[in-house]
């Protein structure tokens, strides 16, 4: 059973179709890297997967309630400390304990400190752990390693691996290696749209004025 | 959702978090208008609803927009709309919590202001009664005009313009409660009036709000 499964999918940004007849399916313990230049549309895409925006044609399929989205920024409340930025998430997804992703992500040290103290990195690690504590299955990963270090992608990798190894998948549009050899890769420059003057889909009309 | 609640209050009154900044705002408009008008205590009284509404009106304006864009700014926004929680419970706490940092500081305040601009002892409760009515109006709708102006550069502006003529209602019968209370007249009307706009806001509008907020984030 495919824990997200994506059919024809055409998906559009400013009204402008970028992707389209999109398919693909993700099963557990899976990880998929999109692969793409700028503005090819990964952003588009997983947010359209996220719910965030409509998808123009095709379909998307997953179980409820499965999937955890990150985005490009992390969502952390600077004035709060790593603990209660986490607690908020875990409270969120209804999940208690935060210690287990303190410990993978190497925050315990910092677990006091306020969110706007900690380096760029340090940050990336919290909204990375924020993903271990939603206990989602589907995880759903935009540049997640911008602004980490080696060491720290390493234990990105392994958090990502662990999640796999549990039953989880992952899909992930990076730029940069991520050690993870085993990972599908899906690169979306066969799926960009036409534009509306060559024949392609055309957007709704109103997404321009919004 | 009350997570979300108790996050928001922890916010308001950590460093820039702009608890208190309404009240401060609210006292200062109250002291400076005697210095406009003039010391006499007849007019101030006379006047003294009205400046105490459009106060507390002016006040729950200053914060509104950062109901939303702080939290579309640091990425949150989107993925509180991807968390297991409706939107219309999201924007329903977040006036909550906006009201609960701003109205009601100033409903538990509103006595002293009172006495400030010679309001008579009469009315000091039918003053307390229409900002606990109303204030809750405020909010509820500065929501939705934060929802609807969320993604924009510097939309305070717009977000004035758009929320300020909602408040006209709650604005004349929250002012005519305290007015027909000063003179001893009857209040049941100005005071259903008030209850009813807030009732109706506070069922509808986070609804709106939220699919405000939906178009916004695409």
């Amino acid at each position: 059973m495919a824990m997200l499964s994506v059919s024809n999918l055409a998906v559009s940004r400013g009204g402008l179709p970028v992707l389209e007849n999109l398919s693909f399916a993700l099963d557990a313990g899976q990880a998929l890297v999109l692969r793409g230049p700028n503005g090819i549309g990964k952003t588009t895409l997983l947010r359209t997967l996220a719910g965030l925006q409509p998808a123009l044609a095709g379909t998307v399929s997953m179980p409820a309630e499965s999937m955890a989205y990150a985005a490009h920024s992390d969502g952390l409340k600077s004035t709060l400390t790593v603990s209660e930025n986490l607690k908020f998430w875990a409270s969120v997804y209804a999940t208690q304990d935060i210690e287990p992703a303190l410990e993978r992500m190497n925050l315990r040290g910092l677990a006091n400190r306020a969110a706007m103290s900690l380096s760029a990195g340090q940050k990336r690690r919290l909204g990375l752990a924020r993903l271990l504590v939603t206990g989602r299955p589907v995880w759903v990963l935009d540049e997640p390693t911008v602004s980490l270090d080696t060491a720290s992608v390493a234990l990105f990798a392994q958090a990502v691996r662990g999640h796999l190894a549990t039953g989880g998948a992952a899909l992930l549009a990076t730029h940069i290696d991520l050690g993870l050899e085993e990972a599908k890769v899906l690169d979306l420059a066969p799926f960009k749209a036409l534009p509306p003057e060559e024949g392609g889909m055309m957007g709704a009309f109103d997404e321009a004025f919004l | 959702m009350i997570a979300l609640l108790i996050r928001d209050l922890r916010l308001a009154v950590r460093a820039g978090g702009g608890f208190g900044l309404g009240l401060a705002f609210f006292l200062i408009v109250v002291t400076l208008v005697p210095f406009g008008v003039g010391p006499q205590g007849d007019i101030l009284a006379r006047i003294a609803p009205g400046i105490l509404w459009l106060g507390a009106l002016l006040a729950c304006l200053l914060s509104l927009d950062r109901i939303f864009a702080l939290d579309f700014e640091d990425g949150s926004l989107d993925l509180l709309a991807t968390a297991p929680m409706p939107l219309e419970g999201v924007v329903a706490m977040k006036a909550f919590a906006h009201w609960l940092t701003t109205g009601l500081p100033l409903v538990i305040a509103a006595p002293v202001f009172g006495i400030l601009l010679h309001l008579p002892a009469s009315a000091q409760s039918w003053l307390v009664i229409s900002l606990l009515l109303g204030t809750p109006a405020l909010s509820v709708l500065g929501t939705f005009g934060a929802a609807l102006t969320v993604g924009l550069k510097r939309g305070g502006l717009l977000l004035s313009l758009l929320v300020l003529p909602f408040y006209v209602p709650t604005l004349i019968f929250g002012a005519e409660l305290i007015r027909r209370g000063a003179q001893g007249m009857a209040t049941e009307i100005p005071l259903l009036m008030l209850a009813g706009i807030t009732a109706a806001t506070v069922a509808l509008i986070p609804f709106a709000s939220a699919a405000a907020i939906r178009v916004n984030l695409r």
